[in-house]
């Protein structure tokens, strides 16, 4: 057979995002794979750029839907590094409750799409099923069931009721048989495992080159995270492991996800035991002038806030770097060798997030002709930093 | 010729095996959506899914093959409409009109939706459809030789009849063959081999919605579609009550129902197998069940 361009993108079944892979197809074999991004800017630096540091953290909640307490939760621990406070221990307390309670339910939300991927479609609308109770939660807790807008720079915004914990404990442990449920649909389901086993395998190697993150990282063996190579929030203050497998599969990085549910859990209940009294914010009265940067292993893995401020009311520059970013260009490696069939659950695999992933290029709407590309705007960037500092 | 054209249009034929299929398919759905925490569609919906398909615009496809493109459907719609009315009358007694050999004819007829799909797919020029169609067709290939092995059961047992309604007459004299190893054997390959001709989970890899954008199906709107639906539709009837009728002892609504679930179940409780790994099960296992199937009827088990 000929060889032939099969695309996924930019409006495609297989994401509900816009985003471009033109899979090159000898047969049903990929030889080589092309990814574009940037369907959907939405210049969040700039906008941040405008705003009070307050309302930034409202702004940068709105980037993910899913992950939407990562980009709050890295932004203020850049705030926090800049303004070099320290956050009062139950901010600290709530700030780890919120980030794990998001991540149960991000990991559930892309076993859901895993599932849906593979034609499961029951695996799908069960783990949906089961992400509900954690939504509830938040709502019980924040009032709102996606974006949480629990963060600000120096503490959290929300106190938590301590008339909740036995509800919310009692709602956590009940999750722990489904989770053992799916445990057992993915490690024991002989189709599951035989779709999902040796594809889209990520070396060690691999991993370094891409500089891979996050549950994609830890799949093959690498055990980075943000959490405990540089402890932030309670995360050094509560007993929990860091989460590998062998092979860097699909299956494997199911298994981490899976895995991960239970420690995120862990920690949820040791922190509701542990929370302290006390207050949950600190009043910050000026910004200095000088730079942040904040991370925070987000449910995709590290994402990078850098905050410069001038001393005024918001930042004066103002960068994110979101985990799918460099997760997304590994798909080269993973996919390239495979067969279609196997692209689009290896390409889903990463737990791509494109919302939070896009960058832009400046295009001649007439001729089409692109006048800066991301190397120019860089180059912008930098000059503007230049100028900044003399 | 007019009681003819009256079993094939109306009863049994393509108006009963339609409301028949459609009703089966809104079980289908319903079923899946409970298993699946939703609520799932009133009874109505895959009529009115039909109607609203067939009132659609249809769009051709600048490269299309127009002539095929435009037939094929056709082609499909009227081969599973022949075949359900021979299931059904050979199911009717007095009714038949079968003769001898016409399961081999049925054989034919059902493999003609699969390749009535291929062809106006093909025909499409979409480069999604092209690869679709060779799943399907890697499919049907694999499919296709445990189906007519066991096929060989059932004529073997009753020493040699070709006709179906004499095959139900023979297994109201004798039992059914669905009660001797080699009949439950077959009718397992049987089950595997209609779940593939269904194109359901987890052998729907030809309209693969998340890889390939519903493959074959992807350059079809409107009433064309409305024709490919409904033939899937009837496959849904034809295909279990062929079953029924040459391995189970004619048809009963109990017997249908009992396969349907199976279908049902089946199609929830799996993820979709990649073509290579399909292709070994059919040309591996169920051949070799087929086989045995085939060598214990010969031995008269």
């Amino acid at each position: 057979m000929s060889k032939k361009v099969i695309p996924i993108g930019p409006y495609h079944p297989l994401q509900e995002e816009p985003e471009f892979f033109t899979l090159y197809v000898d047969g049903e074999t990929v030889t080589d794979i092309d990814i574009e991004i940037g369907y959907n800017h939405r210049a969040i630096e700039k906008i941040a750029e405008s705003k009070s540091y307050d309302q930034v953290t409202f702004l940068v909640e709105r980037i993910c839907g899913i992950c939407s307490t990562s980009h709050p939760f890295a932004y203020s621990n850049a705030i926090d590094n800049l303004l070099e406070i320290e956050v009062p221990e139950r901010a600290l307390y709530i700030r780890t409750i919120i980030g794990e309670l998001e991540r149960i339910h991000s990991h559930l939300l892309w076993l859901g799409l895993a599932g849906h991927f593979l034609g499961y479609n029951t695996v799908w609308m069960w783990a949906w099923r089961y992400r509900e109770p954690i939504l509830d939660i938040f709502e019980r807790i924040s009032g709102n069931r996606n974006h949480y807008a629990m963060f600000k720079p120096g503490g959290v915004r929300r106190d938590l009721d301590e008339a909740d914990f036995p509800w919310i404990k009692k709602t956590l442990k009940g999750l722990i048989p489904k989770f053992d449920m799916f445990k057992g649909a993915v490690i024991d389901d002989p189709v599951i495992r035989a779709r999902t086993e040796g594809i889209g395998i990520l070396t060690k190697q691999d991993v370094h080159d891409y500089s891979v993150v996050g549950p994609t990282a830890r799949a093959s063996g690498v055990a980075i995270d943000i959490r405990r190579d540089d402890p932030y929030a309670a995360y050094d203050r509560v007993d929990w492991k860091v989460i590998t497998a062998e092979g860097g599969g699909v299956f494997a990085k199911a298994i981490v996800r899976i895995l991960e549910l239970y420690e995120s859990t862990n920690i949820v209940l040791q922190c509701l035991d542990k929370i302290p009294k006390g207050p949950i914010e600190t009043n910050i009265k000026d910004m200095p002038v000088g730079e942040g940067i904040g991370r925070h292993e987000a449910p995709r893995g590290e994402v990078f806030h850098y905050i410069m401020s001038d001393g005024g009311n918001g930042p004066a520059r103002h960068k994110v770097r979101a985990p799918s970013y460099v997760n997304i260009a590994s798909n080269k490696k993973a996919v390239i060798g495979e067969t279609v069939s196997d692209a689009t659950i290896i390409l889903a695999a990463v737990d791509p997030c494109y919302c939070c992933t896009e960058r832009m290029a400046v295009v001649d709407a007439k001729s089409g002709t692109k006048l800066m590309d991301g190397q120019d705007l860089i180059r912008l960037s930098q000059e503007k930093t230049a100028r900044m500092k003399k | 010729m007019i009681k003819y054209l009256f079993n094939f249009i109306v009863f049994p034929g393509f108006l009963f095996t339609a409301v028949i299929g459609l009703a089966a398919s809104w079980i289908d759905r319903k079923v899946t959506a409970r298993v699946q925490w939703r609520v799932g569609p009133p009874w109505y919906q895959p009529f009115v899914d039909l109607v609203k398909l067939s009132i659609k615009e249809i769009t051709v496809p600048k490269s299309a093959s127009k002539p095929l493109f435009f037939f094929s459907p056709l082609i499909g719609l009227s081969a599973v409409i022949l075949a359900s009315t021979f299931i059904w009358l050979a199911n009717m007694g007095s009714w038949s009109v079968g003769f001898s050999g016409d399961i081999i004819v049925v054989l034919y007829l059902l493999t003609i939706p699969a390749i009535a799909l291929m062809l106006g797919a093909s025909a499409s020029g979409n480069p999604l459809a092209s690869l679709g169609v060779s799943r399907e067709m890697k499919l049907m290939l694999a499919y296709e030789l445990p189906f007519i092995i066991i096929l060989t059961v059932p004529i073997i047992k009753s020493g040699g009849i070709l006709r179906l309604a004499d095959l139900v007459l023979f297994q109201e004299a004798n039992g059914a063959f669905v009660t001797s190893i080699s009949g439950v054997l077959a009718i397992l390959v049987g089950i595997f081999c209609m779940q593939a001709k269904l194109g359901l989970v987890p052998f729907d890899m030809g309209e693969a919605e998340t890889e390939i954008m519903a493959g074959v199906y992807i350059e079809y709107s409107g009433m064309l579609l409305a024709i490919f639906k409904l033939t899937k539709t009837m496959m849904l009837v034809a295909m279990p009550v062929f079953l029924v009728t040459i391995f189970w002892g004619g048809f009963s609504i109990w017997k249908y129902v009992i396969l349907l679930v199976v279908i049902i179940l089946m199609r929830n409780t799996n993820p979709r197998v990649r073509i290579d790994q399909a292709m070994r099960f059919f040309w591996g296992k169920m051949t070799f069940i087929a086989a045995m199937a085939a060598l214990l009827a010969v031995m008269g088990m």
